[in-house]
C-alpha cells in the first residue's frame, strides 16, 4: 500500500474584505480589477489569528475527522511565508497544542506557495520509508501585501493540514514529482515588511513554466492524459492564472471549477493549492483521479496523483471548504489596516 | 554630397525578452542586417548605436564600445558611437550614419537602435522614461510621460472636438497591422470598445491608447550609391533625412497641438527631397500614445491642423488606405524597444518599398518615418525612395 493522505482539515478566518472596497480607496477601477484578477473578496485574519493558530486549527481539524492518535504522528512540518517568528518554529507550537508528546521530527518550510506541498512529499517519503507512521504536513499564511500594491487585492489567510500514512488512506498518492528553478519572480528579503515581485515576469516565466512543466512530466511519466482526471487543482494567485494554466494542458473548467476557490477567499499563499484541494476532497467519490500542482516563487511547482479510496466513503467531510468560504464577515478597508496592522500606534 | 541607400536590414523580436540579454539582441538585430546585405562584416568602416538609457536599465555605459566588441567590430578598430535623444535614439543614430556617408567620409555603415527594459521593474521604467522630459520643470512636480501626452490630447479634444473613440481607432489600426508582423509584440487584433474599457493610465489616455515599453534591437547597413549597387538591385536610398528641435518642456511650448520640431523637420525634409506630403505613399509614425499619431498626421502635412481625426474615421491611414500609417503595427503593437525604434521604423519602410513586407504589404515607392524623442523636443524625419 502507498502512503496517502489518511485525514484533512482547513482553516479559513471568517473575515472578508471585498474587492470593491480596496479598490475604492486607491482610486482604481472595481470591475476592472475584477475581471482583471477573478478576485472578488479575499479573507483577513482577526487580531489573534496568524499562522501558527491556523496552523493549529487546521491540525485539529484532520486530527479530530480522521481519528487520529497525536502522540502517533511523527513529524510535523508547517510550510509558510509567515511564520510569526523568523526565528522559533511554529511546527513545535501545533505539536504541543494537538498533544503530540515530544517524541516528533519537527520542522518549518519556507517556498513562497509551495512549501506546505512540500511538506506532503517529505511526510510521504518518511512514512514510505517506514521512519514514522504518520506525518502532519501543513500549509497556512497570512500573507503580506504593501498597501496600494496590486498584491493587497489578492493576498489572504488561510491553511490546510494533512495527516500522511499508509493506515486507512483515503486518497492515495500515486504519483509526485516537482519543476524546480532559480527564477527570482518574487521575494522578501529579511527584515522587508512586503513582498517585492517582477510584474509580469511573475507570468510565463514564473508560474506558468512551472506549474505545466510539472504537469506535463508527472503526466508523461504516469502516461495518463487531462481526460483521466475527474478533478484538477491548480496553484491560485489569482483567479485568472489557474484558469488558463487549465487551458494550456487541456483541462475543462468542469475538472477545475470545485477547487478554485481564490475569486472568494483570496490568495492563501501556502494555503492555496491545497485548500482548493481539500475542497475537492470534500466531493470526491471512491475513484475518483485527481492532479494537484502547487507552485512557489523561486520557483517551482510539486505536482501529484491522487487516488480516492473507498474509505472516503465514510470519512466526515462537513463543515465543507465552500461551507467555510462561503460564510464570513466583511470589514471595511480601515479595518482591514487595523487589522493587519498596517495602522501605526502611538509609541 | 553622396546618395545615401539602405542595402541591409534586420530585426530582433520586439517584447518581453527575458530570457534574452541585451548582448543577444542586439547581435541577432546586426547579423540579420549583414546578412540581408550579403557582408560578411569586415566591410563596415563605422558604426553609430541609438540607445537611451543603458546606464539605467543595465547599468552599462559605454554601449558602443560593448557593441562593436561584440559584434567583432571593435577587432578591426572601427570606430563606434552612442547617440542619445530619448526615445530619438534610432532616428539620430540614422541621422549620424547617414550624414557619414553622405560626407563621403564612409562608404559603408551600420546604424543601430536597441534597449532592454525588462531587466527593472515598471516604477524604475517609469522614471527613466519621465527622464526624456524635463526632469526639474515637469518630472519633479510629479508629470510622467502618460501625464504630458494626456495634457496634449485634452488640449486636442478641447481645441479640436477629438475624441476618446478617435484615438482608440488609432489603436486598432495598429493592433491589426501589428497582428501581421511576425516580430510585432502584439500580434492580436482589439476592438474600440476594448480600449474605452480599458483602464486610465493618464485620463483621457488608457492603457490601450499607449506603447508598451520593449527589449528589442534592430539594425540597418548603409552605403554610398556606387557600393549600394554593388550589393543589391533594390537599394533604398535615403531622399532626407532631417532633425530639429523644440523646447524641452510642455510649458514653453506656444501650442501643445502641434509638434514644432515635427513641423520644422518635416518642411526640411519635404524641401530638400523635393516632395510634397501627398506624395508620400507609406509612413511609420511615433505612436508613443494614440494622440502622438493624430498630432503627426496634422504636423506632416497630411491633413490640416485639427482635422487629424478625419483620416483615422475615414480608414485613409489604414493598410488599404490612400496613406497607411504604422503597417508594422507602429509602438503600439510592434512594441516600443526605445533607442531601436527610430531604425525599426526604417527596417520597416524598407520591407514596405522592396514589396518584402509579406501580409501587411501596402503598394509605395516613396515612405516616410517620424522618430520622436520625449514629448516631442526631438523629432527626425526621414524620406525613402525606392531605387
Amino acid at each position: 500500500m502507498k502512503a496517502g493522505i489518511v485525514s484533512y482539515g482547513t482553516y479559513i478566518p471568517r473575515l472578508r474584505v471585498s474587492v470593491d472596497e480596496i479598490a475604492k480607496v486607491w482610486g482604481e477601477s472595481p470591475d476592472n480589477v475584477k475581471v482583471g484578477l477573478g478576485v472578488y473578496r479575499k479573507s483577513v485574519p482577526d487580531l489573534d489569528e496568524d499562522t501558527a493558530t491556523i496552523s493549529v486549527e487546521a491540525a485539529r481539524e484532520a486530527i479530530e475527522r480522521g481519528k487520529i492518535d497525536p502522540e502517533r504522528i511523527g513529524a510535523i512540518f508547517v510550510g509558510s511565508e509567515s511564520h510569526p517568528y523568523v526565528v522559533k518554529p511554529t511546527a513545535t507550537i501545533v505539536g504541543d497544542a494537538i498533544g503530540c508528546g515530544n517524541s516528533f521530527h519537527a520542522a518549518d518550510f519556507e517556498f513562497a506557495c509551495k512549501a506546505g506541498t512540500a511538506g506532503i512529499q517529505v511526510c510521504m517519503g518518511m512514512v514510505e520509508s517506514g521512519m514514522i507512521e504518520f506525518g502532519l504536513a501543513i500549509g497556512a499564511d497570512t500573507s503580506q501585501s504593501a498597501p496600494g500594491d496590486p498584491l493587497e487585492y489578492s493576498a489572504s489567510a488561510g491553511g490546510a493540514a494533512f495527516v500522511v500514512g499508509k493506515k486507512g488512506v483515503i486518497a492515495e498518492i500515486e504519483e509526485t514529482l516537482s519543476f524546480t528553478s532559480d527564477t527570482p519572480d518574487f521575494w522578501r528579503r529579511e527584515g522587508q515588511p512586503y513582498p517585492s515581485h517582477g510584474g509580469r515576469f511573475t507570468g510565463i516565466p514564473a508560474y506558468f513554466r512551472h506549474v505545466t512543466s510539472a504537469a506535463i512530466q508527472i503526466m508523461e511519466k504516469t502516461g495518463y492524459k487531462p481526460s483521466d482526471f475527474d478533478y484538477a487543482v491548480f496553484h491560485q494567485p489569482n483567479g485568472k492564472f489557474p484558469i488558463r494554466a487549465a487551458r494550456i494542458l487541456g483541462f475543462t473548467k468542469e475538472q477545475i471549477n470545485q477547487g478554485l476557490v481564490v475569486g472568494y477567499i483570496g490568495n492563501t499563499y501556502s494555503g492555496s493549492s491545497i485548500i482548493g484541494f481539500s475542497a475537492i476532497l470534500d466531493i470526491a467519490k471512491p475513484g475518483d483521479k485527481i492532479l494537484l500542482v502547487s507552485f512557489g516563487s523561486g520557483a517551482g511547482s510539486d505536482a501529484f496523483i491522487f487516488n480516492v479510496t473507498d474509505l472516503m466513503e465514510d470519512y466526515p467531510r462537513v463543515p465543507t471548504v465552500w461551507d467555510k468560504i462561503n460564510g464570513g464577515i466583511t470589514v471595511d478597508y480601515s479595518t482591514y489596516l487595523k487589522l493587519r496592522k498596517k495602522i501605526r500606534l502611538k509609541g | 554630397m553622396e546618395r545615401v541607400a539602405i542595402i541591409g536590414v534586420g530585426q530582433s523580436e520586439f517584447g518581453e525578452l527575458w530570457d534574452k540579454g541585451f548582448r543577444e539582441i542586439v547581435l541577432k538585430a546586426g547579423i540579420d542586417a549583414l546578412e540581408d546585405a550579403g557582408l560578411e562584416g569586415k566591410e563596415i568602416e563605422a558604426m553609430y548605436v541609438g540607445n537611451m538609457s543603458g546606464g539605467r536599465y543595465l547599468a552599462q555605459e559605454h554601449i558602443a564600445a560593448l557593441i562593436a566588441d561584440y559584434s567583432g567590430l571593435s577587432e578591426m578598430g572601427v570606430p563606434s558611437t552612442r547617440v542619445e535623444g530619448a526615445d530619438a535614439s534610432g532616428g539620430l543614430a540614422l541621422r549620424q550614419a547617414y550624414l557619414s556617408v553622405a560626407s563621403g567620409l564612409h562608404e559603408i555603415v551600420i546604424a543601430a537602435g536597441a534597449e532592454k527594459v525588462t531587466d527593472v521593474g515598471s516604477e524604475m521604467t517609469t522614471d527613466i522614461m519621465a527622464s526624456s522630459a524635463d526632469r526639474e520643470w515637469e518630472g519633479f512636480v510629479g508629470a510622467t510621460i502618460p501625464a504630458l501626452y494626456a495634457l496634449m490630447a485634452r488640449m486636442h479634444f478641447t481645441k479640436y472636438g477629438t475624441t476618446p473613440e478617435d484615438l482608440a481607432l488609432i489603436s486598432v489600426k495598429n493592433h491589426r497591422n501589428g497582428a501581421l508582423n511576425p516580430k510585432a509584440q502584439f500580434r492580436r487584433e482589439i476592438k474600440v470598445e476594448d480600449v474605452l474599457k480599458s483602464p486610465f493610465v493618464a485620463e483621457p489616455l488608457r492603457l490601450l491608447d499607449c506603447a508598451p515599453l520593449s527589449d528589442g534591437a534592430a539594425a540597418i547597413i548603409l552605403a554610398n550609391e556606387k557600393v549600394a549597387r554593388e550589393y543589391t538591385d533594390s537599394p533604398v536610398f535615403i531622399k532626407a533625412c532631417t532633425q530639429a528641435s523644440d523646447y524641452l518642456a510642455l510649458q514653453n511650448r506656444e501650442d501643445i497641438t502641434t509638434m514644432r520640431a515635427v513641423k520644422i523637420a518635416a518642411d526640411m525634409a519635404y524641401d530638400q527631397a523635393g516632395l510634397k506630403p501627398e506624395d508620400i505613399d507609406v509612413v511609420e509614425l511615433h505612436d508613443s500614445f494614440t494622440i502622438a499619431e493624430l498630432i503627426a498626421y496634422e504636423d506632416l502635412g497630411f491633413v490640416e491642423k485639427g482635422r487629424g481625426a478625419e483620416l483615422i474615421r475615414e480608414g485613409i491611414t489604414s493598410l488599404d488606405g490612400s496613406l497607411p500609417a504604422n503597417p508594422s503595427g507602429g509602438l503600439k503593437a510592434c512594441g516600443h524597444a526605445i533607442g531601436a525604434t527610430g531604425i525599426r521604423q526604417a527596417v520597416e519602410i524598407t520591407y514596405q518599398l522592396r514589396g518584402k513586407a509579406g501580409k501587411r504589404q501596402v503598394e509605395a515607392e516613396m515612405g516616410l518615418s517620424l522618430n520622436i524623442g520625449g514629448t516631442g523636443a526631438t523629432a527626425v524625419i526621414t524620406i525613402y525612395e525606392i531605387g
